[in-house]
């Protein structure tokens, strides 16, 4: 299992919850089981073409998945996938 | 020398030339053993403050090894020659006394760390920053010296521009076309109850010059826009980004980039917050983090959503800190480094941030902008709308 950080713009979706966890073998796999749990959140994450949205960075731990493999970067158990879209509020 | 019978083991002492060679030749724990405000006006350079009358509780951390070549000097040789006395009785081994102290050294026209460059007032005012060997009087004249512009004097403007107000920098430009409105009040401390419908820089100047009459503060009672943010920007050191809106931030970006001027930028939102210091060149942009901005509906803002007031004092003063560092030039500045900071559960995360080389502002392909295209930007509004 991994464990999933919900940036504040996606709690709504998950329940107000802001780590989830989730089973699977590559980022895609997580997020996609993110999704399946919690439907909402799957529009904002993933365009009609499947791939990740370009506005949402995802990390697995500290690293960006766009300089690892993407949604193809391996995950371990105990890991933590962060999302994280750009925020604006500075006042 | 002595005719009666002595206890004491006497201290040796030795000629300002003599400690000049054996600092020079390094392997020397040296001890300044007068008051702090005559340490601030002039030092030796390499001399640890310990004020006779602390000796005892703060020798240990100043010289840890007791068999260690350790030398004393004060204003003019006794002070220290008593010391020495002291720390011998302690147990300390290898201790010499500066015949005739930093006077005698300064007749002889060996160099000193000298408070030059800061009024009476100011080195009273800025003490606890120019005891700290990091800082010290250099740093606090670069500071004295340094044009910083807070892009917002709002959630994150308020507290980054009270705390570099205060540790002294010289000169502080605001940009803001908002007046202070009741519901700010709750996180923007530079503001008060009376100044609701005042201007928010008039609202923070005044605050400002109330705190330290040493900043000049400028005040840009507008909106940064392609025609105005050249000439705002071209002003100043360091670019502070508190903008609360998505087109202003490219802009911002875009245009710090052709300038080179670092920009320290940070974002709150409920309880989260980020922090990273963009330098063009030497690290990642704003857009190599954030190739595009996300619809509307997933940038809310402050105003529509709320945020914990305590979160821009947080943010607010991570950036000053980034800031204080790139002006003094010590520490790691957060380049190439996102910390996100969790407020309900007190958590930080760091995310690395990498240059990416088809960054369309600062990557390999990005295209070289003559002179006269400068100034031109395209339509951030439209590019965040999309």
């Amino acid at each position: 299992m991994a464990t999933v950080r919900i940036p504040p713009v996606l709690r709504p979706q998950t329940g107000g919850q802001t780590e989830v966890e989730a089973a699977g073998a590559n980022v895609g796999e997580v997020l996609r089981a993110l999704t399946a749990a919690h439907p909402d959140t799957e529009s904002q994450l993933f365009g009609a073409d499947g791939d990740l949205n370009r506005y949402v960075n995802v990390y697995l731990n500290d690293e960006d998945v766009r300089v690892l493999d993407g949604l193809d970067t391996a995950v371990a158990d105990g890991d933590t996938v962060v999302i994280l879209p750009a925020m604006a509020g500075g006042r | 020398m002595a005719s009666t019978a002595q206890t004491k083991q006497r201290v040796e002492e030795i000629e300002p030339f003599e400690a000049a060679q054996e600092i020079e030749g390094g392997d020397v724990v040296l001890i300044d053993t007068r008051e702090p405000h005559e340490y601030q006006e002039a030092h030796l350079e390499g001399g640890k403050l310990v004020p006779p009358g602390l000796l005892g509780d703060e020798i240990a951390a100043a010289a840890p090894d007791k068999s260690a070549r350790t030398i004393l000097y004060c204003r003019s040789g006794n002070r220290s020659y008593i010391a020495a006395e002291q720390m011998q009785a302690l147990g300390y081994e290898d201790v010499a006394s500066m015949a005739g102290g930093i006077l005698a050294w300064q007749e002889q026209g060996l160099p000193v760390v000298a408070a030059s460059g800061l009024t009476p007032e100011q080195r009273d005012r800025y003490s606890r920053h120019t005891l700290l060997p990091e800082v010290g009087v250099d740093g606090q004249l670069k500071m004295l010296n340094a044009k910083v512009l807070l892009v917002g004097a709002g959630g994150l403007g308020a507290p980054t521009a009270l705390y570099l107000a205060a540790a002294g920098i010289g000169t502080i430009g605001l940009v803001d076309d908002d007046v202070v409105d009741a519901s700010n009040l709750q996180r923007q401390v530079i503001h008060n109850t009376e100044r609701i419908g005042t201007p928010k820089t008039a609202s923070a100047r005044a605050t400002i010059e109330a705190l330290n009459p040493d900043v000049d503060v400028v005040e840009h009672r507008t909106r940064l826009d392609a025609s105005n943010i050249l000439e705002i920007l071209s002003d100043y050191d360091v670019i502070v980004d508190g903008a609360d809106n998505f087109p202003t931030r490219y802009l911002l970006n875009d245009a710090s980039v052709r300038l080179r001027k670092p920009v320290v930028s940070a974002s709150i939102l409920s309880f989260d917050g980020q922090v990273s210091t963009f330098v063009p060149y030497e690290g990642p942009c704003y857009r190599c983090l954030y190739p595009t901005p996300p619809p509307a509906e997933l940038a809310p803002s402050c105003s529509a959503n709320g945020v914990l007031g305590v979160m821009a004092g947080t943010m607010g003063l991570l950036q000053a800190n980034e800031v204080l560092k790139l002006v003094i030039g010590i520490g790691e500045p957060l380049i190439g480094r996102l910390l996100l900071f969790e407020a309900l559960g007190t958590r930080f995360t760091e995310l690395k941030v990498r240059r990416d080389p088809h960054c369309p502002i600062c990557g390999d392909d990005a295209p070289e902008i003559p002179e006269s295209e400068l100034g031109k930007f395209p339509d951030y509004e439209a590019f965040c709308a999309g």
